[in-house]
C-alpha cells in the first residue's frame, strides 16, 4: 500500500463532484419517472392457497409458477407441510386462483386442491411508510445537531449530504434497475445509512484532528492527508464488511439476495462519499482551521488583527 | 505502569462475559413442538391428571407425546415433530370439545438451571420462524343490525316528537325495519319526515291487510359505510388486545371484504392469545324488570355460574363501548372488582337512567359470540359446519345505591383471574362487531427453511472469512480481535435474549452492520498503533496511544449512529423497529468488546513487558 501512501485524492474532486451530480440526477429522474418496483411485502396482492396429497418441492413450484408467467411468487408451507400458500403480486382477480392451480396440476401426478383465492393488504403499511419517512428525517436531523455540536456545523452539512447522496444512489440504482424493492431492502438501506455515517464520521474526525494540529497546510492539503491517514483503516472495512456480504450474496439464497445486492452498493457508494462527497461538502463550503479552534483562541486571533 | 488494566476491571469484564454467556446460552437449545390446552373460563380448570387421561388417548390413537407440564392455568404437551403436534392438536381438540381451547405453540426446552435465572431464547419472527396464525371473520349482518338498532330508537324517538302515532317498529328477516302504522295519511306524514332526515335509506310504502307499512332499507353505499366502519374499529380494537399481549411485532390486517388476520410471531402462550383475541365478549348494563312489566319489554337470562335467573329490561342503558377505562381490583372484603369509567356520553347515559331507578337493581349482562363446529356428513363426504352462537349471563344484579355517574365498579366476578381479563377486554375496546374464527395454524417462515438455512450458514461462512483475515493481516492482533468479535455476538445475543426481543430479517442486518462496525474500531485502533509505530514511538506506548486517540472516533462514528438508531425505534413500526434495536444493542455491545475486552487481551498478552516489535 506505499504506492498509494501518498494519493493526491482532491486532485480528482471536481471530475469526482461531476459524477456524483450526473449519477444523483439520474437517480432522482428515475425515482420520478421510473419509481421503485414495490415488492409484495408494500402493496399487497393476491394470496392463492393449495393443497397437495404428497408434500411437494417448494423450488419446483416456483420454477413452475416462473415458467407459467407468475414471476416473484412467494411460496411457503402454511399449517403443514401439504399445504402450501401461494403470494402473487397481481391485483385479485376472481379467476386467479384456478388459473394458477391448473399452472401447477399440468405437470403433477397427484390431485391439488384450490384451498383459498383472496386478496391480501400489504404488511407493510402505509402506516410505515409516512412514520418511517418522517423517522428518516428526524434522524437525520438529529445526527446534524450531533455532529455540528460535536464538530462543526459544516461537518455535519458534510455528512448529511454524504447520507443523503448514499441513499438515494442505491434507490436509484433500484429504480433504474427495476429490482424488487421489499423488506429485506429496507432493511438493508437502513443499514447503509449506518455504515455510510460510521464511515463519514471516521474520516471527518481525522480531518478535524488535523485541522488542529498540523499548522501550515492548505484545507486541501490537510484533506489529502487526513484520507491518506485513513485509507488503510477504509480499505481492511469495507474488505472485511464486503467479504461478509458477498457470502451472503453468493451462499445466502434467492431471498436473501436483493438484501446483500442493496448493501453492497450501499458500501461500496458509502465508502466512496466519504471521501469524495463528505470531503467536497467542507471544501465547497470554505472549511478552514479557525472552523475548529477552540473559541478563546478565535478571540486571540481577533484581537491580533489590526 | 502502561497497558495494565487494574484487576477490578479485568474481574469486571470477565464478570460482564459470564453474564452474557449464561444469558445467551438458551439459544443453544431448540424448541420443542407443543400443544397448549387451556379452559375457555377461569371455571375449566387443567391439570395434570387430566394431561395423563388425554396422553393415553392419544397413545391409543399412536400418537406418542414426548413429556406433559402444568404452567399456571394451562397445559403443555410436548411432540417430537410438526407433523405429530399437527395431528396430536386436532385428536386433543376433539378429546376436549368446546370448553377448552386447544393451540399449537413451540416450547423452549432451555434447562432449568437456566430458567431459575430469568434466561431464555430470543424469539425468531414470524418471517423467520413462523408462528400463530389466526383468520378472523367479522359477521357483518350483525354489525348492520346493530346499527338499525340504533336507528330504532332514533326513529321513535322522532315520530313521538311530531306526534305521528305507530303501532310497531320491528326487523324484517332480510335485514330492513318495518314501520306499521293504522292509518295511511300518518304513514305519508311519517315516510315524508323520514325522506327529509335520512338520506342513507331507502323507503318503500307498502298497504297490506287493513295496515300500513314503511319498509326503511339502507342503501349500499351505507352498508359498505357501515362495513368499512365495523372492519377498521375491529382491526384497531385487536391491535389494542394484541399489544396488550405484549407481543413483538405483531400482523393485524385486513384480509379481503369481511376478514382479518392476525399474526403473532414468537409467541409464548397461544392459548391465551387465543382467548384475549377471540373473546368478543361485551357488557350490557339493564335494568331490572319491574314485576308488572309486560313480557314484550322483558328477557330472562340466568346467572353464569348458577341456575338462578332473572327477567331484565329489554332497553339496554349502556353497552363496553362506552367504557373508557377498567380495572381489575379487590374490593374491602378481598372480593374481585372491575373499576369502570365511562365516557361522557355514557356517563350521561347512566346517570339519567340510575336517577330514576334508586333502590332498583341494574344488572351486568356479559355477552359473548361463540361458534361451534358441526360435522356434517352430506353426500358421503364429512363436512364441518361453524355456527354462530351468542350466549348471554348475567355476572352481577346489585341494588343502586345512589346515582350512578361515569365511574362505579362492578363485583361479583368468579376470581382475580376473570376480573383482570374483563378489565383488559373492556380497556382494549369493544368490538363493533362480533368475530369468529375462521381458522388457527401455524404459518411456515416465508424464507422457507432451506432459505434460512442457507442465509445462517452464509453469515457463518462470510463471519470465518473476517475472521481469516484479521487473523492473517493483523496476526497476534487479529487473534485477539477475533475472540473480542465472537464474544461480541454472544453478548449481543444475551442482551436480546434478555430484552426477549424478537429477531427478524431486517434485524439479521442489524446483526451483519454490527460485525462490520465492531471489526471496524478494532481496524481503527490497530491502524493507529501500526501509525504511531511509523512515527517512531517504543511498542507499549504506540498501544496505548493508539487505543487514546482512536476513541474519540470510535465514541464520535458509534454515538452518531446510535442517535439515528434510537430515532428509527422510536419512529418507526414493524421491521423498521427489529432492525433499529439490534443496531443499537449491538453498537453498545461492540463499543464494550472492540474498546475494553480487545483493550484487556492486548493488555494480557503484552502490557507490562519489555517489547522489541509488535505482532501487528
Amino acid at each position: 500500500m506505499a504506492s498509494v501512501k501518498n494519493f493526491n485524492f482532491m486532485a480528482l474532486r471536481k471530475i469526482a463532484a461531476g459524477l456524483s451530480v450526473v449519477i444523483l440526477l439520474i437517480s432522482v429522474a428515475s425515482l420520478a419517472i421510473n419509481g421503485l418496483k414495490f415488492g409484495l411485502d408494500f402493496t399487497g396482492g393476491s394470496l392463492v392457497e393449495v393443497g397437495y396429497e404428497q408434500s411437494p418441492d417448494l423450488n419446483q413450484i416456483r420454477g413452475r409458477l416462473q415458467d407459467a408467467g407468475y414471476e416473484d411468487a412467494v411460496v411457503q408451507t402454511f399449517g403443514s407441510p401439504v399445504d402450501i400458500l401461494i403470494r402473487l403480486g397481481q391485483s385479485h382477480d376472481p379467476k386467479l386462483g384456478d388459473e394458477v392451480l391448473s399452472a401447477l396440476q399440468a405437470e403433477e401426478d397427484q390431485n391439488l386442491t384450490l384451498r383459498r383465492n383472496e386478496y391480501v393488504g400489504a404488511q407493510v403499511g402505509e402506516e410505515l411508510r409516512e412514520q418511517g419517512g418522517l423517522g428518516l428525517l428526524l434522524a437525520l436531523f438529529m445526527v446534524m445537531v450531533y455532529v455540528a455540536f460535536r464538530f462543526q456545523l459544516k461537518f455535519s452539512v458534510g455528512a448529511v449530504t454524504a447520507l443523503a447522496h448514499d441513499v438515494l444512489i442505491v434507490l436509484g440504482i433500484f429504480s433504474v434497475f427495476q429490482l424488487d424493492f421489499d423488506l429485506t431492502v429496507l432493511a438493508a438501506l437502513l443499514a447503509v445509512i449506518g455504515y455510510s455515517l460510521n464511515d463519514t464520521i471516521v474520516v471527518s474526525d481525522r480531518i478535524r484532528e488535523n485541522f488542529r494540529k498540523i499548522r501550515k497546510a492548505t484545507s486541501v492539503e490537510v484533506m489529502n492527508i487526513s484520507l491518506n491517514q485513513t485509507l488503510g483503516r477504509t480499505i481492511v472495512t469495507s474488505l472485511t464488511t464486503l467479504l461478509v456480504l458477498s457470502a451472503l450474496a453468493i451462499f445466502g439464497g434467492e431471498l436473501i439476495h436483493g438484501f446483500a445486492i442493496a448493501l453492497l452498493i450501499g458500501v461500496l457508494v458509502g465508502t466512496y462519499s466519504s471521501i469524495y462527497v463528505a470531503a467536497n461538502v467542507l471544501l465547497a463550503m470554505g472549511v478552514c482551521k479557525e472552523d475548529l479552534m477552540p473559541p478563546e483562541k478565535e478571540d486571540d486571533e481577533e484581537d491580533d488583527r489590526p | 505502569m502502561l497497558n495494565k488494566y487494574p484487576l477490578w476491571k479485568n474481574a469486571l469484564i470477565v464478570l460482564i462475559l459470564l453474564i452474557g454467556g449464561l444469558y445467551a446460552a438458551p439459544n443453544l437449545y431448540p424448541d420443542d413442538f407443543a400443544v397448549q390446552v387451556s379452559g375457555t373460563r377461569a371455571s375449566y380448570t387443567v391439570d395434570q391428571q387430566m394431561l395423563d387421561r388425554v396422553t393415553k388417548q392419544l397413545k391409543a390413537e399412536g400418537l406418542v407425546s414426548k413429556a406433559s407440564e402444568i404452567n399456571g392455568a394451562s397445559g403443555l404437551l410436548r411432540f417430537a415433530d410438526g407433523s405429530t403436534q399437527l395431528e396430536a392438536k386436532e385428536a386433543i381438540s376433539r378429546i376436549l370439545g368446546d370448553n377448552y381451547v386447544v393451540a399449537l405453540n413451540l416450547a423452549p426446552t432451555t434447562p432449568e438451571w437456566l430458567t431459575s435465572v430469568g434466561a431464555g431464547p430470543m424469539k425468531l419472527g414470524l418471517d423467520l420462524r413462523g408462528g400463530v396464525h389466526f383468520l378472523l371473520e367479522v359477521d357483518m349482518a350483525q354489525a348492520v343490525a346493530q346499527r338499525l338498532d340504533v336507528y330504532v330508537g332514533e326513529i321513535k324517538a322522532q315520530l313521538r316528537a311530531e306526534k305521528l302515532r305507530y303501532r310497531s317498529v320491528v326487523h324484517r328477516e332480510d335485514g330492513s325495519l318495518e314501520l306499521k302504522f293504522s292509518k295511511a295519511d300518518v304513514r305519508d306524514q311519517a315516510s315524508q319526515l323520514l325522506k327529509q332526515d335520512y338520506t342513507e335509506f331507502l323507503l318503500t310504502d307498502e298497504d297490506a291487510d287493513g295496515a300500513y307499512y314503511v319498509v326503511v332499507s339502507l342503501l349500499e353505499s351505507k352498508v359498505r359505510e357501515i362495513e368499512d366502519y365495523a372492519i377498521k374499529q375491529n382491526l384497531t380494537t385487536l391491535r389494542n388486545r394484541v399489544n396488550e399481549l405484549g407481543v413483538a411485532e405483531p400482523l393485524v390486517q385486513r384480509q379481503g371484504r369481511n376478514r382479518i388476520v392476525v399474526q403473532l410471531p414468537g409467541i409464548q402462550d397461544a392459548a391465551a392469545a387465543k382467548r384475549i383475541i377471540g373473546k368478543t365478549a361485551n357488557l350490557e348494563f339493564r335494568l331490572e324488570a319491574k314485576t308488572d312489566a309486560s313480557s314484550a319489554s322483558t328477557e330472562t337470562y340466568s346467572f353464569r355460574d348458577s341456575p338462578r335467573k332473572a327477567t331484565l329490561e329489554k332497553d339496554i342503558i349502556i353497552t363496553g363501548s362506552s367504557v373508557s377505562n377498567a380495572q381489575s381490583a379487590f374490593d374491602e372484603n378481598g372480593q374481585p372488582q372491575v373499576s369502570i369509567s365511562l365516557d361522557s356520553k355514557g356517563g350521561e347515559l347512566m346517570n339519567r337512567t340510575t336517577r330514576n331507578a334508586v333502590k332498583r337493581r341494574m344488572a351486568v349482562l356479559f355477552v359473548e359470540h361463540k361458534s361451534r363446529t358441526l360435522i356434517k356428513t352430506v353426500d358421503g363426504e364429512q363436512v364441518s359446519e361453524r355456527v354462530p352462537y351468542v350466549e348471554k349471563n348475567i355476572i352481577s344484579l346489585a341494588t343502586i345505591q345512589s346515582i350512578l355517574g361515569s365511574s362505579f365498579r362492578i363485583t361479583g366476578l368468579d376470581g382475580a383471574g376473570e376480573a383482570s381479563e374483563l378489565a383488559l377486554l373492556l380497556r382494549a375496546g369493544a368490538l363493533a362487531a362480533p368475530i369468529y374464527f375462521v381458522e388457527e395454524r401455524t404459518v411456515g417462515p416465508s424464507l422457507g427453511e432451506q432459505n434460512i438455512e442457507l442465509g445462517i450458514t452464509s453469515v457463518q461462512i462470510g463471519f470465518a472469512l473476517v475472521l481469516l483475515f484479521m487473523l492473517v493481516y493483523y496476526r497476534v492482533f487479529g487473534l485477539l480481535a477475533n475472540v473480542a468479535l465472537t464474544l461480541n455476538l454472544v453478548l449481543l445475543l444475551a442482551v436480546m435474549s434478555i430484552m426477549s426481543a424478537t429477531l427478524t430479517l431486517p434485524g439479521i442486518a442489524g446483526i451483519v452492520l454490527t460485525v462490520g462496525m465492531a471489526v471496524d474500531a478494532n481496524v481503527l485502533i490497530f491502524s493507529r498503533i501500526k501509525e504511531e509505530l511509523a512515527n517512531g514511538l517504543p511498542p507499549q506506548s504506540a498501544i496505548n496511544a493508539g487505543f487514546e486517540r482512536a476513541f474519540t472516533t470510535i465514541f464520535d462514528a458509534n454515538i452518531t449512529t446510535l442517535l439515528a438508531a434510537v430515532i428509527l425505534f422510536a419512529m418507526g413500526t414493524g421491521p423498521v423497529k427489529g432492525f433499529a434495536i439490534t443496531l443499537s444493542v449491538g453498537i453498545v455491545t461492540s463499543m464494550f468488546t472492540a474498546i475494553m475486552v480487545t483493550r484487556a487481551l492486548v493488555n494480557l498478552t503484552y502490557g507490562g513487558r519489555t517489547l522489541n516489535k509488535l505482532s501487528i
